[in-house]
């Protein structure tokens, strides 16, 4: 039962580690199957998580707070936009810049609304999101398998949990189901075919640019109102670029980037559990090498397992209309 | 009773300094098939896309059926009845030919009703003209004739009455060209309007009932078609008389100079590209490789200018072994062996377009003497020396100190011709010499090679104009699928015969 026990802590926590993950991966699968790189995934995360704590703090609802960061990272990717697609600037300098600003504006904001460089105040139990207990958690609790299943492993995460993974599916429908979906990821093959159906190509990646700042913006609320009692400075450590990594591991496709995104998130519960523990054999591994843990496998899977991953052929051009 | 169904009234059109269209009239009647014929860069395209709604014109009226509409976007010109087959087709690959067809005309947010109603429709109008479609299929999987017709499905479904096509046939093979020319016929007996942009004299005489010549941007004359003949239209385009037959002396050919020997090679995909390719060439021959794009002709020529590395085969010079796969000759070694080259893509591999004229005039020789002396470029000589070549080859503007992007087509290519013929080398490979180029550059630059000939050298030209093969070579040989499928005499031989051969079915 102990090693059971493990297990389901384990996947738990995989859920949980991947929540962020997965936001982001899907938001980035809007930008880039419209054509426009989005390197910006981390600077925003880590502006949602800054503006979801400060908003939650002064207005006392987390939701409030959800709402004033999706403003946030929608206003970043038009800012994104405007550079890349208006101007058509270099897609990537504009998203290095955005996440240099980032990082300097929420420190800077911090140390000057809180006193303490790059920290925000602790949010009290109305100002940040609880965890969520699924009906019957507690009677389930003791049902083998089931109680297992339900109860340590479904019950009790945050609300953005949930909606990560409901967020999955949608995207697929969309991208793949509707007119909008297919619209989408033709701007991002050859938007001079979009142009000539009567299609506005800049509409169309502003449009995908909008999608992907709301759904940032979860991934940022989620680590500093939701697993975390406050922003921290540089709190989304990463993980914009590994949603990335995860989103091009996934062939920038949906149920993929949602499988690589899970992975990482295991890698991680992996190492956290890892810390400390004896090994049969081996011994006690060093932290560090355990925490590398991840970075390595995204590098030697990127490098060598994926394959060819094909991106959509106008990534990163900007559209030239008349010569 | 003829109608006009598009009537244009002094469009007027610039990029930059650049004057594409000058104050252009036309007027185009209902169920005509009308060509436009002029030079590349006489503004046909710029011309249709402003029609099509894809550029704005900065002045001038646009007339569908007699009533004045405002074109913002292509939706407006479809909404109008105005379809386009661009030049570089408007499909997205890995879509499907449906998803490429409905796209921006779904009908629908979430697929589902119109989904299978379009599929249904376009069945019919397959039917209806024999367009012979798989709807499923996915783009990249079909050959450029089936793409073409992708594309005039696409507008027929989207309503056109008015089908504007952009140098249809550049791509095809002479079957293909017949097979597109049936269904724009069938296209006009159902009463669509067709508007052929062409550069090539025969298609106008064949296809068109009326023909409009531009030139430089201005529109030159509007016959109709039986009224004239080809001379008189080259002589429109040009604005001055040329020469369409090219005076072509006996062939007196000498020993085998270049000899290619069982040649395999692959591309950087590891993909073989060329099948055990035998070659031989003699002094004073020219042999025209002829093949549709993409048939191994680019890495065959690649390999043999020492580019790209072959996996097997060898490569003979004057009966000795010149370069195999254990020891490969790079492209420097072959110069001095009296090898030249003349590249596919001029712009990427044939000049450093950011530089002037005069330094792409002597790359590849440029540490020769009296270029350079002890690693030291003597400008004052490369400058004198280019001025002179400029001058022999035509090149204009005579100018050695302009940047090379800013010389026409066809004067970058004289550039490259002249640097490469200016050292008298004993081969010669060509590839796709005049793409691009206007019909004057045309003219001297075959005039050139013919010359070379004469002189004794041994050319190999690979082109995709079947027109330039056979107009230019003594033995054509046929690529088809990385392998030599047929070599022939150029006496009676048909385009028709080649056709075949270069589509793989014989």
């Amino acid at each position: 039962m102990e090693f059971l026990s493990d297990i389901a802590s384990l996947i738990n926590s995989t859920l949980r580690i991947s929540t962020p993950l997965v936001f982001a991966a899907m938001a980035g699968i809007f930008a880039e199957r419209s054509g426009v790189i989005d390197f910006s995934l981390e600077g925003k995360m880590l502006m949602a998580a800054f503006v979801a704590a400060v908003g939650s703090y002064f207005l006392g609802n987390p939701w409030l707070g959800l709402f004033l960061a999706i403003i946030a990272c929608v206003s970043l990717s038009m800012l994104h936009g405007f550079a890349s697609v208006t101007y058509k600037g270099d897609q990537v300098v504009s998203c290095v810049a955005i996440n240099i600003l980032i990082i300097g504006l929420t420190t800077a904001l911090a140390a000057a609304w809180f006193g303490q460089a790059g920290l925000t105040p602790t949010l009290n139990e109305d100002q940040r999101f609880l965890e969520v207990n699924l009906p019957f958690a507690k009677s389930l609790k003791d049902v083998p398998i089931i109680g297992t299943i339900y109860s340590d492993i479904l019950s009790g995460h945050y609300i953005f949990v949930y909606l990560a993974y409901l967020t999955v599916p949608l995207v697929f429908w969309v991208v793949f189901k509707t007119s909008f979906g297919l619209r989408l990821r033709a701007v991002g093959e050859n938007p001079s075919a979009v142009d000539t159906a009567g299609i506005n190509v800049f509409a169309m990646r502003y449009k995908a640019l909008a999608i992907n700042g709301v759904l940032i913006a979860f991934a940022g609320a989620h680590l500093s109102t939701a697993v975390n009692a406050n922003f921290f400075r540089e709190m989304s450590a990463g993980r914009g670029y590994l949603a990335l990594a995860a989103m091009i591991f996934g062939k920038w496709h949906p149920k993929t980037a949602l499988v690589a995104c899970l992975l990482f998130g295991f890698t991680d519960a992996l190492q956290i559990r890892l810390q400390g523990v004896e090994l049969p054999a081996i011994g006690e591994i060093p932290v560090q090498l355990i925490q590398a843990l991840p970075y390595v496998l995204t590098v030697v899977l990127l490098a060598g397992f994926v394959g060819k991953a094909i991106a959509p052929n106008a990534i990163g051009q900007p559209y030239i209309k008349e010569r | 009773m003829v109608s006009p169904i598009l009537e244009l009234k002094n469009i007027n059109k610039s990029f930059g300094h650049v004057h594409a269209n000058k104050n252009i009239n036309l007027t185009i009647n209902k169920g005509t098939i009308h060509g436009i014929i002029g030079e590349n860069g006489a503004g046909k395209s710029t011309l249709m896309s402003i029609v099509f709604g894809l550029y704005k014109a900065n002045s001038g009226t646009i007339k569908v059926n007699g009533k004045e509409i405002n074109l913002r976007s292509p939706k407006d010109s479809i909404v109008n009845g105005i379809g386009m087959v661009h030049q570089h087709f408007m499909l997205v690959e890995n879509f499907t030919v449906l998803e490429n067809i409905i796209l921006g005309f779904e009908g629908e947010l979430v697929f589902g009703k119109n989904f299978v109603k379009a599929k249904k429709d376009l069945k019919n109008l397959c039917d209806t003209y024999k367009l012979n479609i798989d709807l499923n299929s996915i783009i990249s999987d079909l050959s450029v004739g089936f793409r073409q017709r992708v594309e005039i499905l696409k507008s027929l479904y989207r309503g056109a009455e008015i089908l504007i096509l952009d140098e249809p046939t550049g791509v095809l093979t002479p079957q293909e060209v017949d097979e597109l020319f049936k269904i724009l016929r069938s296209l006009n007996e159902e009463g669509k309007t067709i508007v052929l942009i062409t550069h090539k004299l025969i298609e106008i005489m064949d296809l068109t009932s009326q023909v409009s010549v531009m030139r430089q941007g201005e529109m030159v004359g509007h016959i109709k078609t039986k009224d004239t003949n080809k001379e008189q239209l080259a002589e429109m385009m040009v604005g001055r008389s040329v020469l369409l037959r090219l005076d072509k002396s006996e062939v007196k050919t000498g020993d085998v100079v270049f000899k290619v020997e069982d040649l395999t090679v692959k591309d950087d995909l590891d993909v073989t590209r060329v099948k055990n390719v035998n070659l031989e060439i003699c002094a004073g021959e020219i042999l025209g490789l002829a093949g549709v794009t993409g048939n191994g002709q680019t890495e065959l020529l690649e390999a043999l200018s020492g580019i790209r590395k072959v996996e097997s085969g060898e490569i003979y010079l004057d009966g000795k072994k010149i370069s195999d796969s254990q020891n490969f000759l790079n492209p420097r070694e072959l110069k001095e062996k009296g090898l030249a080259h003349v590249p596919e893509d001029r712009q990427r591999m044939g000049l450093v377009t950011d530089f002037k004229a005069y330094e792409n005039l002597i790359f590849g020789y440029h540490d020769q003497q009296p270029f350079s002396k002890s690693s030291i470029l003597n400008n004052k000589d490369i400058i004198s020396h280019s001025k002179t070549i400029m001058e022999e080859y035509d090149v204009r503007p005579q100018s050695p100190n302009l940047i090379t992007s800013n010389f026409s087509g066809g004067n970058q290519q004289k550039i490259i011709l002249s640097r490469e013929l200016n050292e008298k080398p004993k081969v010669l490979l060509v590839g796709q010499p005049t793409r691009g180029v206007d019909i004057g550059a045309i003219e001297f630059i075959h005039q050139r090679l013919i010359d070379m000939r004469d002189r004794g050298a041994a050319i190999l030209l690979v082109s995709v104009e079947l027109d330039e093969v056979l107009s230019l070579s003594d033995r054509i040989a046929v690529m088809f699928d990385g392998k030599i499928v047929g070599e022939k005499e150029n006496k009676n031989v048909t385009d028709r015969e080649l056709g075949l051969l270069m589509a793989g079915v014989v």
